[in-house]
């Protein structure tokens, strides 16, 4: 019996877990069901849902399982639904599979949560607000382009840390919106919807600036860390390329201010190597 | 001066404070009034060229100072310009910059003017109109001047996440030597008053039944040594860390290698700054905290009293020790897997884990991401015994020694993630 499961939206985690449910009761196996995003299918979000028994009873799945499949539902890749299914099912006669971290699926559903983490730390860490003048008061609005579908999940980092402001949260499949007293979710926008410009963004380049040391120079540590991915969204990303290129000299002159201080001969310790990256 | 001349000037003068963590203090949120949260894991916003975490607004109210530290950018006798923050400049740049998602909080340190009281008094207004004022919850990290009185100390507690005192360097002969004003016995006397106002604090909070207490410092309290400007070695920096951690419960050491500043002092050597020796100093503080290395043992590893700087502090450990290896992955137990060059805390926890379901391979490593080439010579598996003499062979260092591309690339992670 072939099965196409609906869910309301990429990121569904109950009704994907409503669907495993269903399925693993009526004891339909992985190769029988055709999750929404697979193959190209597209629409599948919001289509009829098949006639699988409802609240059957959940099996038991080690608390670390269910984390980690929550978040591996929001990851991009188009075969997450049917890798969890696939592994709750398999875990019916091998019961220390969820628990097996070495196991081939169980790794990659690993790295899949684990990539969904970081896109939401980076969120947090690289999103920027810019204000706008509207006719209810001052908007933060945002642009950022997350990888995978965290814009819900990750609204509540923002209601928490900015529940005075009014801000708007836009990217390319989602948009959220906080007015004070609830968030609401609309389709997605594009770049040339959000402001183009802050008037903070200048001391925010000096502070930028002026903090980096241009001694300890490591842009690949800087890129590992930032990816340039992400530097057309960063407002303090374009003096980059010019403190890069002034670095060396800058460095230079101090070491040569030194260097030509009366009665002192250089001694470079060998342990110096590594500022150049 | 404008404000962006000031924001130039007391940035640059307060790069060279390597911390930059916002993480493990309590969890606060803005839901009830006020602006900002915490939740506990830190967030780097930015990372600067120099491969820098940047967490917070870190800045000097003012770089004019009375001491005059040779080590020092701001020092008395340097030829700089000066420049100083009013309260509320600084104020409402904090919040300019935290409304817009670009920094956790705000990282204040001073020179000295006037006196230490006097001084402190003015880091202290910043925080309370932060804290009072603007109900700021983001985090707020005050360097804490060890000669002003207990009672501005107790006021910081109040309102920051954490507080730090910089030891210097790791010898008070040092200390007097390069930086005359200070004075080792004064600072490991407010370290240990901090020590004790936290401690108390954090046991009344967890034994409180109705009302909580006052918070005191919840992130703890940190120092900084700098290394590469006196002639300690590695063995007296450890020592040093090591003594700090049990007497004053700190949570980090920072090392930060000396770095060529502007008009530098000629006493200070004209050098880049040793910024592997500081990355081995960080691995090896690693190794203390949380691999159950004495210093003792891993200078064991180094000659002379200095880390190997070849290769990691864990490797050149064992690599001395080749007697203990190579070590059953499925018998071995946690304290001995934590030795295994290439075996982070993470993966050992992992690996228990996977035995009580079956009988780990090699292979599996891989899956867990730890590099294969590195543990190999350690380990026996099911599917993997290290060729005979292997772990004896002359040759086994250079083999497992990076390529010094690799060395050149190490970075030091740490400083990005605090506690």
């Amino acid at each position: 019996m072939a099965c196409s499961i609906c869910l309301a939206g990429p990121a569904d985690f109950d009704g994907w877990r409503a669907a495993a449910r269903g399925l693993l009761a009526a004891g339909i196996a992985p190769e029988a069901v055709s999750w929404p995003g697979q193959d190209g299918a597209a629409g599948l979000f919001d289509g009829a849902a098949p006639d699988l028994p409802r609240d059957a009873p959940s099996p038991a799945v080690p608390r670390d399982f269910l984390v980690q499949a929550e978040l591996a539902i929001r990851h991009s890749d188009p075969e997450r639904f049917a890798l969890l299914y696939g592994l709750l099912w398999d875990a019916r006669r091998r019961p220390g599979l969820l628990r097996t971290p070495t196991e081939a699926r169980m790794a990659r559903l690993a790295a899949m949560a684990r990539a969904v983490r970081r896109d939401a730390h980076k969120m947090h860490a690289f999103l920027r607000f810019r204000e706008v003048e509207t006719p209810d008061g001052v908007r933060s609005v945002a642009w950022f382009e997350p990888e995978h579908h965290i814009v819900e999940a990750e609204a509540g980092f923002f209601e928490r840390r900015f529940a005075a402001l009014r801000w708007s949260i836009l990217t390319p499949r989602r948009c959220a919106h906080w007015d004070g007293a609830v968030t609401t979710f609309t389709a997605g926008a594009h770049r040339a919807e959000a402001p183009a410009a802050d008037a903070a963004e200048d001391l925010w380049r000096t502070y930028f600036a002026s903090i980096f040391n241009p001694a300890r120079l490591k842009p690949e540590a800087m890129r590992a860390e930032m990816p340039k991915k992400y530097w057309r969204n960063l407002p303090e990303a374009t003096v980059i390329p010019e403190l890069l290129r002034g670095a060396e000299g800058r460095e230079r002159a101090m070491l040569g201010q030194a260097i030509a201080a009366p009665g002192r001969r250089q001694r470079r310790r060998p342990s110096g190597a590594g500022t150049a990256g | 001066m404008d404000l962006r001349a000031k924001l130039a000037v007391l940035a640059d003068a307060a790069k060279y404070d390597a911390s930059c963590a916002s993480s493990g203090t309590d969890k606060r949120d803005s839901r009830q009034g006020g602006l900002g949260s915490t939740e506990g894991m830190g967030i780097c916003h930015a990372y600067a060229p120099d491969g820098r975490c940047i967490s917070l607004l870190k800045v000097l109210l003012t770089n004019a100072c009375v001491f005059d530290c040779a080590y020092c950018i701001n020092r008395a006798s340097a030829p700089v310009r000066r420049a100083r923050f009013t309260v509320e400049e600084l104020v409402r740049l904090t919040l300019a910059f935290y409304r817009r998602n670009y920094i956790e909080g705000l990282f204040l340190s001073s020179g000295i003017i006037r006196s230490p009281d006097y001084t402190m008094e003015q880091i202290v207004r910043v925080a309370r109109a932060l804290r009072q004022e603007h109900g700021f919850k983001g985090y707020i990290h005050l360097k804490t001047i060890p000669e002003a009185a207990p009672e501005l100390l107790a006021e910081a507690g109040l309102l920051a996440d954490r507080l730090s005192i910089n030891v210097e360097l790791p010898q008070a002969a040092s200390l007097r030597a390069l930086a005359p004003e200070k004075d080792m016995p004064v600072i490991e006397g407010a370290m240990a008053e901090l020590s004790t106002r936290i401690a108390t604090a954090g046991a009344e909070r967890r034994e409180a039944r109705r009302a909580l207490p006052p918070r005191f410092a919840p992130a703890g309290q940190s120092t900084q040594m700098i290394v590469g400007a006196d002639a300690s070695t590695d063995g007296q920096v450890l020592d040093a860390s090591d003594g700090l951690y049990s007497r004053f419960g700190l949570k980090r050491v920072y090392y930060s290698g000396y770095s060529p500043i502007p008009a530098a002092s000629a006493a200070l050597p004209p050098a880049p700054p040793p910024l592997l020796r500081e990355h081995r100093l960080y691995q090896a503080d690693w190794l203390m905290r949380f691999y159950g290395f004495r210093p003792s043992e891993i200078l064991a590893g180094g000659e002379a009293g200095m880390l190997d700087l070849e290769i990691d502090p864990k490797l050149a450990w064992a690599l001395k020790h080749r007697a203990g290896f190579p070590l059953d992955l499925n018998r071995a137990s946690r304290e001995a897997l934590l030795r295994v060059p290439g075996l982070g805390a993470r993966t050992v926890e992992r690996v228990l884990e996977a035995r009580r379901h079956g009988r780990v391979k090699l292979a599996d490593l891989a899956r867990l991401r730890v590099p294969l080439r590195k543990v190999a010579p350690f380990l026996t598996a099911p599917d993997h015994r290290p060729p005979p003499g292997q772990i004896d062979s002359a040759g086994l260092r250079r083999q497992l020694q990076p390529g010094s591309a690799f060395a050149r690339a190490a970075r030091p992670e740490q400083l990005a993630l605090g506690l």
